[in-house]
């Protein structure tokens, strides 16, 4: 059967990552390229590219980061961050990702989703979405999870889904950076109302918090993380021989390289 | 030298990248002479049937890919590019495939239970059905990526190896010098460089 997917996420600002990392062994621990080809190495099933750049020449840098990235690492790679237009899929995609995730940018155009279904396939349409808890609903955030946008979280995210969407990740906003497990009751809500792969982000703390994710939910397909890879507070081949040991079917690592 | 087929049909960015990364000199080419004069030939795709037989036709590259199998040399579809392999499709219609392995491209949802997630998404263990050149580096347990609604069906004798989803879908068909992968070796990490690596050495001749 489908292996549950182990994704570390990485924000990169003007070519070089972000948030923190802190890594043994690895000179140069800011470097997109070199930590996609640790994170591959390690056993990652795929890597998340969150470009947090404002301006133009940001922007460029990391589609050239993002081409390095694909002309070395042979894992699926989804881009996320600026998103807005059919054209902002094509610029990513030509540069070798795999995967487009839309979040302000759905929100704000409501034709964009249907737009790069039909174009790239619901394959490559991955709908982000921030939510928290607003007087007792979910609600969808904008903007980097600073704006209330009033809409109940679990009706729009079906609608992206109905409307081309093929991936939901679902970052808790409630549970993000608490470090005290992903958000199971917001997570069960999404997975109980789409068909489609649901990813956890938000609230990962140690092993024992992707264990439970997994175990209590069988619907969701991915967990997701970021600064406790970067930190190495959760190396991600001790996490998959975890789940393994718990009966979860997880990739493992092939040992020998077979690169040239 | 490899060929990969362009046909104006997805992104062939990666492949292109993972099969230097295995040491294989490949070029992205659309022009006949080349694909024909290649030692090996790839056939990429991903979208829909359809739309993909038709850009095939119409650029005339079907029959190019038809000579190429015709005169020996190896060849492998992955993902769409292996369906089109295949005698026909019932993606959205009716379509004529290649006819170079038996076999139609029908859903998925026939075969599996309801409730499965459909398209099947992700990495999922490769089980070898029979021995293949291909598999040369492949060891039990070895996961790949896919990404698809619609498979391999009636594909008989020349199914090489499955994947376990609810019903055991067709991962690989081979037949003669003509191969092919639904799973993406390019997307597959070192498992499937190790298929690439194993094709690129590969002479066309079916036995181990």
């Amino acid at each position: 059967m489908i292996t549950k997917r182990i994704i570390p996420c990485l924000d990169v600002k003007d070519g070089r990552v972000v948030k923190g990392v802190n890594f043994l062994g690895l000179a140069d621990v800011s470097s997109p390229v070199k930590l996609a080809e640790y994170y591959s190495k390690c056993g990652a099933d795929e890597l998340v590219f969150y470009d947090i750049t404002a301006s133009a020449e940001g922007r460029a840098l990391f589609t050239d980061i993002l081409r390095q990235v694909a002309e070395r690492v042979f894992i699926p790679l989804t881009v996320g961050g600026g998103i807005n237009t059919v054209a902002d899929f094509d610029r990513v995609l030509k540069c070798g990702a795999d995967k487009v995730s839309v979040n302000s940018g759905a929100i704000r155009n409501p034709d964009l989703i249907p737009a790069a279904a039909e174009r790239y396939g619901s394959q490559c349409v991955v709908i982000s979405a921030d939510v928290k808890r607003v007087d007792g609903e979910f609600r969808v955030f904008s903007k980097g999870g600073r704006e209330d946008t009033g809409m109940e979280a679990v009706g729009w995210i079906a609608k992206c889904v109905a409307n081309g969407a093929g991936e939901v990740v679902l970052n808790s906003i409630d549970t993000d950076g608490v470090k005290g497990g992903f958000d199971l009751e917001m997570l069960d809500a999404v997975c109980e109302a789409v068909s489609v792969p649901v990813i956890a982000s938000g609230g990962a703390g140690c092993v024992q918090d992707f264990v439970t994710l997994f175990k209590t939910l069988p619907k969701v397909d991915a967990g997701l993380a970021a600064s406790i890879f970067h930190f190495g507070e959760v190396q991600i081949p001790d996490l998959k021989r975890a789940l393994h040991q718990q009966g979860i079917n997880v990739r493992l690592n092939k040992e020998d390289s077979i690169r040239d | 030298m490899i060929a990969i087929i362009d046909y104006g049909v997805g992104n062939l960015f990666s492949l292109a990248h993972s099969l230097k990364a295995v040491g294989a000199q490949a070029v992205v080419t659309g022009e006949a002479g080349v694909i024909l004069s290649a030692d090996r030939v790839i056939l990429p795709g991903v979208g829909a049937f359809g739309d993909a037989a038709k850009k095939l036709r119409e650029t005339g590259l079907d029959g190019v890919a038809k000579a190429v199998a015709a005169r020996g040399t190896p060849i492998m579809g992955i993902c769409l590019g292996m369906q089109l392999l295949l005698d026909k499709s019932f993606e959205f219609g009716e379509h004529d495939g290649l006819g170079l392995i038996p076999g139609e491209v029908r859903p998925i949802s026939e075969v599996i239970p309801a409730g499965l997630k459909i398209p099947h998404i992700g990495w999922n263990a490769l089980e070898v059905r029979k021995p293949h050149p291909i598999f040369r580096n492949v060891e039990p347990g070895d996961c790949v990526y896919f990404v698809h609604s619609y498979y391999g069906a009636n594909c008989d004798e020349s199914v090489i190896a499955t994947a376990e989803y609810g019903a055991p879908l067709t991962a690989a068909v081979a037949k003669g010098n003509v191969c092919g992968c639904q799973f993406h070796p390019e997307k597959s990490g070192d498992v499937g460089l190790g298929i690439l690596k194993a094709f690129c050495e590969w002479d066309g001749v079916e036995s181990c």
